[in-house]
């Protein structure tokens, strides 16, 4: 049996092991809490955009009336042959398997696009790590050497996502789609409306199918059981499970745009539609950006939790370990003595 | 007729503002619009410029940076790229943008150009309007 001295070694490295992981779920649940707000906040600009191009369809002549072809660049849809895949995953681990399962789910999609020219764009420095080995990293306008490539990763955007940083990513995008260098842009990431609603979804971003219509193409719901332990760590860390009530603000959102009067137009409707066609699509990438990072902090906050349980049933084992150890000593001592004492 | 209109400002960020105001002048892409209560509904494209909106006497300057605007007779919603309160604006960040900017300008190449431009642009009005705010706050 092992010596009391070592078993107490051993639990105040545990213990010290187990404030770490508490602090850190506490540190993320501080920072899911800002990503949903953040989320949150972004929605009123996306649902207003989304209202004011559905109502421009109308108006502004984006189908040829007599070919029924699309006049905007971005919807145009040509067979797949150059595709772009966007990965989103984390910048650090730690963070249970959300980062494995994001690039496992990436790894199928690449797999069932067998045959056409994929590039990958990092968003994440894991996806990076972990892409960089198996593809070549290559400038997009530069040759081809493999199916598979790396065209860009994007360090230090998850750490600030702001608006900008998102929307150069998008317009360099729509710039290769509409020179035709690309035929169809996905974005892989995690869906997070809540703590307990999420999945990896794969999200068609051009050709523009249909305005305020989500094209997912491939999603994987997480497993009863992770969201099940999501729940339990956000109910331990004081984050609520449900999705804030947004209803007024959506419903204020909503309104915008779509007023049954006659809005003058300042510029005609297909010059508004072109100019902010190209915005739907960075908000849409925007939004992808904002969920994965709530979803990471909360799958970082749920494996820390998991974490800070198991320390605390490994240091009631140990001690109980210790207990018997100590009480075995003390035993052997005694009968040790008592025997000293009878062999006189 | 009411004699005030709602003002909401709206960035992909967060909500800037949600306001009464009496009076709001706005940066279309035609040139500046002033806003009475009671416009007729108009749908319109925002330049780089500045938004101005009186409200009891007092007046509020944010710089705005493309956009989007709806305006109704009682109420007027503007989606702007970034927007920021004149208070706000980091004027030597602000600065270090513009002589950037007009740096790149004369380097040439056309895209780059361009680019420049818009940055210039954006710059100047920065720094423009946190030198009014500036004014206005003493």
């Amino acid at each position: 049996m092992a010596n009391v001295l070592d078993i107490r070694r051993r639990i105040r490295s545990v213990k010290s092991t187990r404030q770490i992981t508490k602090a850190m779920k506490m540190v993320s649940a501080a920072k899911l809490r800002r990503a949903q707000e953040r989320a949150l906040a972004a929605r009123p600009y996306a649902q207003m955009l989304t209202n004011v191009l559905k109502s421009l369809v109308t108006r502004a002549d984006c189908f040829d009336p007599e070919t029924g072809e699309p006049l905007h660049p971005l919807l145009v849809q040509r067979e797949e042959k150059n595709i772009l895949v966007i990965i989103v995953t984390a910048d650090r681990g730690l963070a249970g398997a959300f980062n494995s399962n994001i690039i496992k789910s990436a790894q199928r999609f690449l797999e069932s696009k067998g045959g056409v020219n994929i590039d990958i764009e990092c968003i994440g420095r894991k996806a990076r790590d972990f892409f960089r080995r198996r593809f070549p990293m290559e400038t997009p306008d530069g040759p081809r050497s493999a199916p598979v490539r790396i065209t860009g990763e994007h360090p230090g955007l998850l750490s600030k996502p702001d608006f900008a940083t998102v929307e150069e990513v998008a317009e360099d995008i729509i710039g290769r789609y509409t020179r035709s260098e690309l035929d169809a842009v996905y974005v892989l990431f995690n869906e997070f409306k809540s703590v307990i609603a999420q999945r990896l979804v794969v999200e068609t971003v051009l050709p523009i199918s249909q305005i305020g219509e989500r094209d997912i193409r491939q999603a994987e719901e997480l497993s009863q059981k992770e969201l099940e332990r999501a729940g339990e760590a956000a109910a331990a860390a004081g984050v609520s499970l449900t999705e804030p009530d947004t209803a007024e603000i959506d419903a204020r959102a909503a309104k915008f745009g779509t007023e049954q009067v006659d809005y003058i137009y300042e510029q005609p409707p297909k010059q508004l539609f072109a100019a902010l066609l190209p915005k739907y699509v960075s908000v849409q990438l925007y939004r992808s950006v904002l969920e994965s990072v709530a979803a990471e902090h909360a799958a970082r906050m749920t494996a820390m939790d998991s974490a800070t349980n198991n320390a605390t049933d490994m240091i009631d084992s140990l001690t109980l370990t210790m207990n018997r150890a100590r009480q075995a000593a003390i035993t052997k001592e005694i009968i040790e003595i008592v025997s000293g004492a009878a062999a006189l | 007729m009411a004699d005030t209109f709602q003002l909401e400002i709206v960035t992909p960020e967060r909500l800037v503002v949600r306001d009464t105001a009496e009076e709001a002048q706005i940066p279309g892409k035609a040139g500046y619009m002033g806003i009475l209560p009671g416009h007729a509904p108009l749908i319109s494209e925002l330049a780089v410029g500045e938004i101005t909106y009186t409200h009891g006497g007092a007046t509020t300057r944010f710089a705005v940076a493309w956009g989007f605007v709806e305006v109704l007779p009682d109420k007027v919603t503007i989606l702007a790229e970034t927007c920021e309160r004149a208070e706000d604006i980091d004027v030597s960040r602000a600065q270090a943008a513009y002589d950037r900017a007009a740096e790149r300008m004369k380097e040439g190449g056309e895209i780059d150009y361009d680019r420049a431009l818009i940055a210039l642009q954006r710059a100047e009005v920065r720094l423009e309007v946190a030198k009014k705010g500036g004014l206005a706050a003493h």
